[in-house]
C-alpha cells in the first residue's frame, strides 16, 4: 500500500520495522536508540528493543571492540521480540559498518555517515578501500549522509566549537529517522531541554541538529520513500515504554506500599544491575533506603539486617556478585526472614560477558549454597513483566518469611516495550502479620520456630516487640523453640520442614497454548526465551504447522501440573541460553525426555532461528511416524 | 537517664551539636537487672575463657543504660565470641563468619529505636572481616563492636589469628608463624573510627567504663577487649594482670589528665609516663622528667595522639594503652541516611505524599482506546 505526502513522496505501509543504530561507544547511540524508542511509543506501536555494548565504557575510538548498538523492532501488532535483522543499520562509521553489516538484508536500507570514512579509520578496522566505492554494499540501499558535516553546519551560529558540534551527530541521525518514520518529534525536543537544562546552548545545538537530519530528509532527494507504521491495537489502557531495570525497581517501591514496609536495599554497583540501585536511590518519598555497600557480601547482609528489624530488604546483583552472595542468602534460608534477591543473570563464569545476556545462573540459584538450602525461584519473561515479578516475589517473601530469588536477565534489564500502567490503588495488599504476643503451648514464651499451619512460615517478631525477645542465628534450631540444637532428629526434621516449606508454595499452574489442542510438539521457556519462543512458535503455525508452547515463570516450586503438561507430549523441546540447566532439572524431577536447543552468544534467540529449530523437530517427528 | 543520653561523658565539646548514642532508642523507669538481661541458655564456653567476665560486666551494664530490653539487639559472626548473643536476653542475631558490622549496619540505618551492638572477634573481626569493620568505622554507623582479641582461633582448635605475635607456634604453623599481626586500634584509627577504646577482660571497672562511654558516643565505637583463651593460648594477657608488672605494662587513659602510669611515686601519681619524642611518644620515668609540661596530657579529640598512642602497644605487651584513644563527633551514616530519606518525605507530603500511580506513569504516556 502506498501514497504520496504532500512533497509527493512516495510513503509506503509497514506492519513492522527493524532499526538498529551503530556507532562508536561514544557516538550516543544508546540515547539515540532511547528516543526513537520514546517517540515510537507515543505514537503507539508495539516495540521491543535490544541494546548491545561493549563492557569498555570507551573503548578505543573508530575500533571494532567500541561499536555499540541498539536495536528498535516496531510493528502496527503485538510483537514479541526486538527482531533478527534490522530493515535499516544506521552506520555512523567504518567499525559500526564492518560489526553490522552481514546482518542486513540484502534490499536493506543502510545509512553511512560518510565524515568517519576516512582511509585511516577504514584501515583501523582492516578494510583496504572504502566499501562506500568498491561494490560490495550493492545488495544494500545505500544512503551516504555526512552527518559531522551537516551538523557542524547547521550549529554554525551557535559558536559552539566544532568538536562540540559534531557530538550532536547522533541527534541528526534520530532527526533523519524521525523524518523517514513519521515519528512524532515533541517528545525528543521536550527530552533534550530537560536533559540539557543546565546548559541551555547544548540544548539549543541538539535539537538544531535533530531538526537539521529531520529537514535533511524532507528537502534532499535522495530519500524517495517514507513509511508509515501504524499503532498496534493493543489492550485499552494507558501505555508507557519501560526497561526491565526501571521495571523491576518500581514493583520494588510498589511492593514496598502493597505491604506496608520500608524498603532497604543494599547492593554494590554490578553491570547490568547497577541501574536498579540508580532508579531506587531516587525513590526515597516512598520510604526506600538505598545502601550502597562496600561488597556484594556486605550489600546482602544489609538487607538481611534490615529485613530482621522488619523491612523489606532486598539485593540486587550480576554473574560474580552472586556468588558472593550465596553463604548470606543460606543464612537467610535458616533465619528464614524474607529477602529479596535481584540476579540480573549475564555471562558467565567469572566475569565473563558484563554486557551480554544468559540464562546461566538457574542451577547456582537453586543449589548454590551449602547444605539443603531451598528456596523460591521466580523468573520474568519480558521486561514489563519485571514489574509483577518483582510484586510477587516480594508477597512470597513475606508470606513465607524466606528469601525468593528473581532472576531477571541483561536482555531483559536493558530491553524495553510497552507496558500497560497497572492501577496502583487495585495491587493486591500483603499483610506482614508481624508477631505481638508470645506464642508458646503455655502461652508464657515466645518461640521463634513455631510454624503456621498452613504456609508452614515462622513468626517475624522485630526487635522492639516487649516479651517477645529471641536469638536466631544459623546454627540449627530446634523446632518449635529455636534454641541451638544439634539433635540428629531435630536436623532430619528442620531440613524437610525448610523444603515442604518453599514446596508448599502456591504458584499457578503453567498454561500451554496448543491452539489447535492436538500438538505433539510442546516448546517449553523460561524467563525471557518468552518472547523469541513466541515469534518463533507463530512463524512455524503461519507455515501450517501444529506447535504448543509453554512458559515457565516459577521455576521453584515448579507447577504442580507441569508434570502431566509434559507427559502430555510426544516432544517437548526447551530452548535456554545455558547448556540445558532447566532441562537437567526437569528430566530428574519429572523423567521426562526434554530435548534441549542451547545458546551462549550473549544474544537473545532469534525468531528465525527458532522457527528452523522447530521446523526440524517436527520434521523429525514425522519422519518417526509420529503425527505431525 | 537522659545524662547518658546527651553524650559528652568525657566533656569533649567540639561545639557540635551533640546527640548521645542511644537518642531514639525507648527508655525505662522499671528497674532492671544483669539477670533480666540473662537468657535460659546454658553457656557454653570452656571453663576459664575471658567471655564469661566479659559477659558478666556486660549483663551488669546493660541494666545501666536505662533503654528497653527489647530495644537491644546483639549481632555477631562466628568465633567463641560470637555465641554471645546467646546468652543475653535481647534481641540477637549470630550470623555468618565476618560478616556482623554489615548485617547490623542495615538493622542499624532501618531502625533508629534500637541499640545495636557488635560482638566479634580477632579473626571475625580482623580476617575475614576486616572489609566491613574498616568500612562500618568510615561510615560511622551506629553501632558498638565489642572485639574480642584472644590472639588466636579458639573455636576451630587453636590456629594462629591475624593478631598473634610473629613466630607463633599452632597446629597450622609448627614452624611458628611469618605473619606480622594487626594493631587493631591503630587499624582502627587509621579507618577513621571516631570512637576507640581498649579493656581487659578481668577489669571490671576499667571495661565498664569504656562500655559506657561507648554506648554514650553516637556512631561506631570500637572497643577492643583483651579476652585470654585459657585453651589455645593460655595466659596471654598474665603479665597486664597483678601487682606492679601489670601496672608497669599497663597505661590508662583519662581524658584530660596527663598521662602517667605505674606504682605509685612519690607525689601519688604513677611512676612513669608518657612524653613527646620528635613526632611520636615515649615511656619515660616521672622523676626524670625536666618539667612536667613534657607529660602528654590525654585529648581524646586528637587524632594523632590517639595514633600515637596506639603504637606505643606492643605486641609483646611491653607497654599496652587502655582507656578512650579517641572520641570525637561526626555525622553518623545512619542518622544522615534517615535524614535524606525523610525530606524526600517531608517534601513530597507537603505536595499530598509519594504518588505511586505517578511514578509508574512516569512522563510519556499513551492511551489506547478500546
Amino acid at each position: 500500500m502506498t501514497s504520496t505526502d504532500s512533497t509527493a513522496r512516495e510513503v509506503v505501509s509497514r506492519d513492522r520495522v527493524v532499526i538498529r543504530f551503530a556507532g562508536d561507544s561514544g557516538d550516543g547511540m544508546q540515547l539515540t536508540g532511547d528516543r526513537f524508542t520514546s517517540e515510537t511509543a507515543s505514537f503507539g506501536n508495539d516495540l521491543s528493543t535490544l541494546p548491545n555494548f561493549p563492557a569498555e565504557i570507551r573503548a578505543p575510538a573508530g575500533t571494532l571492540p567500541g561499536v555499540s548498538s541498539f536495536q528498535l523492532h516496531f510493528a502496527n501488532y503485538d510483537i514479541l521480540t526486538p527482531g533478527d535483522r534490522p530493515d535499516v543499520l544506521v552506520a555512523m562509521n567504518p567499525a559500526a559498518l564492518k560489526a553490522n553489516v552481514a546482518d542486513l538484508p540484502a534490499g536493506g536500507i543502510l545509512i553511512v555517515n560518510t565524515d568517519e570514512f576516512t582511509k585511516r579509520n577504514l584501515t583501523k578496522v582492516g578494510y583496504d578501500g572504502s566499501p562506500l566505492d568498491d561494490g560490495s554494499l550493492e545488495r544494500y540501499t545505500v544512503h551516504e549522509v555526512a552527518m559531522a558535516t551537516l551538523t557542524r553546519g547547521a550549529l554554525e551560529q551557535t559558536g559552539l566549537s566544532k568538536k562540540d558540534a559534531e557530538r550532536a551527530k547522533n541527534m541528526f541521525a534520530l532527526g533523519l529517522l524521525s523524518w523517514m518514520y513519521h515519528r512524532p518529534t515533541e517528545g525528543t525536543e521536550r527530552f533534550l531541554r530537560e536533559k540539557f537544562a543546565k546548559r541551555p546552548d547544548l540544548a539549543e545545538a541538539n535539537v538544531l541538529a535533530f531538526k537539521a537530519g529531520h529537514a535533511y530528509g524532507e528537502t534532499t532527494e535522495s530519500f524517495t520513500v517514507t513509511y508509515e507504521v501504524a499503532p498496534a491495537p493493543l489492550p485499552p489502557g494507558t501505555y508507557r515504554q519501560v526497561t526491565g531495570n526501571t521495571a523491576l525497581a518500581y514493583g520494588i517501591v510498589a511492593a514496598g506500599q502493597v505491604t506496608g514496609l520500608p524498603v532497604f536495599l543494599g547492593s554494590y554497583p554490578i553491570t547490568p544491575a547497577s541501574d536498579i540501585l540508580h532508579e531506587l536511590s531516587k525513590h526515597k518519598a516512598f520510604g526506600v533506603t538505598t545502601f550502597q555497600a562496600e561488597d556484594e557480601i556486605a550489600g546482602v547482609g544489609a538487607a538481611l539486617g534490615a529485613a530482621f528489624g522488619g523491612a523489606l530488604g532486598v539485593t540486587t546483583t550480576s554473574g560474580p556478585g552472586i556468588s558472593l552472595k550465596s553463604e548470606t542468602i543460606g543464612l537467610a534460608v535458616a533465619l528464614e526472614l524474607p529477602l529479596l534477591v535481584i540476579d540480573v543473570q549475564r555471562g558467565g563464569p567469572s566475569t565473563g560477558l558484563p554486557t551480554k545476556t544468559e540464562q546461566a545462573d538457574l542451577l547456582q540459584a537453586m543449589f548454590g549454597r551449602n547444605g539443603e538450602a531451598p528456596l523460591p525461584i521466580i523468573a520474568p519473561r519480558s521486561p514489563a513483566d519485571c514489574f509483577s515479578t518483582a510484586i510477587e516475589a516480594a508477597r512470597m517473601a513475606v508470606t513465607y518469611r524466606t528469601p525468593v530469588l528473581v532472576l531477571s536477565d541483561g536482555s531483559l534489564a536493558n530491553g524495553s516495550e510497552p507496558w500497560r500502567v497497572p492501577d496502583a490503588s487495585a495491587l493486591p495488599r500483603v499483610d506482614p502479620l508481624f508477631a505481638t504476643e508470645p506464642n508458646s503451648p503455655d502461652g508464657a514464651e515466645f518461640w521463634p520456630y513455631l510454624r503456621d499451619d498452613d504456609t508452614l512460615a515462622r513468626p517475624w517478631a522485630v526487635p522492639g516487640t516487649p516479651g517477645l525477645e529471641h536469638r536466631i542465628g544459623g546454627l540449627e534450631k530446634a523446632d518449635g523453640r529455636g534454641s541451638i540444637s544439634y539433635d540428629p532428629d531435630n536436623h532430619d526434621r528442620m531440613t524437610r520442614l525448610r523444603a515442604g516449606k518453599i514446596d508448599g508454595i502456591a504458584v499457578p499452574d503453567v498454561e500451554v497454548d496448543d491452539p489447535t489442542g492436538d500438538a505433539t510438539v510442546l516448546v517449553l521457556g523460561w524467563g525471557s526465551t518468552y518472547g523469541p519462543i513466541g515469534a518463533g512458535a507463530r512463524r512455524v503455525r503461519n507455515l501450517g504447522h501444529k506447535i504448543a508452547t509453554a512458559h515457565l515463570r516459577h521455576l521453584n516450586p515448579l507447577p504442580a501440573n507441569l508434570g502431566e503438561v509434559l507427559r502430555r507430549y510426544e516432544q517437548v523441546l526447551l530452548p535456554e541460553m545455558n547448556l540445558g540447566q532447566l532441562a537437567l532439572l526437569l528430566r530428574a524431577e519429572y523423567l521426562v525426555d526434554v530435548q534441549s536447543y542451547t545458546k551462549v552468544a550473549g544474544l537473545p534467540f532469534r525468531a528465525e532461528e527458532l522457527q528452523n529449530v522447530f521446523l526440524d523437530h517436527l520434521a523429525r517427528n514425522s519422519a518417526t511416524g509420529v503425527n505431525a | 537517664m537522659t545524662a547518658l543520653h546527651n553524650g559528652s561523658a568525657l566533656g569533649i565539646d567540639l561545639g557540635l551539636p551533640s546527640i548521645g548514642g542511644l537518642h531514639g532508642v525507648p527508655t525505662t523507669d522499671a528497674k532492671q537487672t544483669a539477670r533480666d538481661y540473662t537468657s535460659d541458655q546454658e553457656v557454653r564456653w570452656c571453663p576459664g575463657c575471658g567471655d564469661y567476665a566479659v559477659l558478666a560486666a556486660v549483663r551488669s551494664f546493660l541494666p545501666t543504660l536505662g533503654i528497653r530490653r527489647e530495644n537491644t539487639v546483639f549481632v555477631s559472626g562466628i568465633g567463641c565470641s560470637s555465641r554471645f548473643p546467646y546468652y543475653l536476653n535481647t534481641y540477637g542475631m549470630h550470623s555468618i563468619h565476618g560478616r556482623a558490622p554489615a548485617i547490623a549496619t542495615g538493622l542499624s540505618v532501618s531502625r533508629p529505636d534500637l541499640s545495636v551492638w557488635v560482638v566479634t572477634g580477632d579473626g571475625d573481626a580482623l580476617s575475614i572481616g576486616g572489609n566491613h569493620l574498616i568500612h562500618a568505622l568510615r561510615r560511622n554507623v551506629n553501632l558498638k563492636i565489642l572485639l574480642f582479641n584472644n590472639r588466636i582461633y579458639g573455636l576451630t582448635k587453636g590456629q594462629y589469628s591475624p593478631t598473634s605475635e610473629e613466630g607463633k607456634v599452632t597446629k597450622s604453623t609448627p614452624l611458628g608463624s611469618v605473619d606480622h599481626p594487626f594493631n587493631p586500634i591503630s587499624l582502627a584509627l587509621g579507618a577513621e573510627a571516631t570512637f576507640v577504646g581498649r579493656a581487659l577482660d578481668s577489669d571490671r571497672k576499667g571495661l565498664t567504663a569504656v562500655l559506657q562511654a561507648a554506648a554514650e558516643h553516637r556512631g561506631t565505637a570500637l572497643v577492643e577487649i583483651f579476652q585470654d583463651c585459657p585453651i589455645f593460648n593460655d595466659g596471654s594477657f598474665d603479665v597486664l594482670r597483678k601487682g606492679d608488672e601489670a601496672a608497669s605494662r599497663v597505661i590508662p587513659l583519662t581524658h584530660g589528665e596527663p598521662i602517667r602510669f605505674g606504682p605509685a611515686g612519690d607525689d601519688g601519681l604513677g611512676t612513669y609516663a608518657v612524653v613527646q619524642e620528635g613526632f611520636g611518644l615515649r615511656v619515660a620515668k616521672a622523676d626524670e622528667i625536666d618539667s612536667p609540661g613534657q607529660i602528654v596530657v590525654h585529648d581524646a579529640a586528637d587524632h594523632e595522639l590517639a595514633f600515637a598512642l596506639s603504637r606505643l602497644s606492643d605486641q609483646d605487651l611491653t607497654h599496652t594503652v587502655t582507656g578512650i584513644f579517641r572520641n570525637v563527633e561526626r555525622a553518623t551514616y545512619d542518622d544522615a541516611t534517615r535524614a535524606q530519606v525523610q525530606q524526600a518525605r517531608d517534601t513530597a507530603e507537603a505536595r499530598g505524599g509519594a504518588d505511586l500511580q505517578a511514578l509508574l506513569n512516569g512522563r510519556d504516556t499513551w492511551t489506547v482506546v478500546g
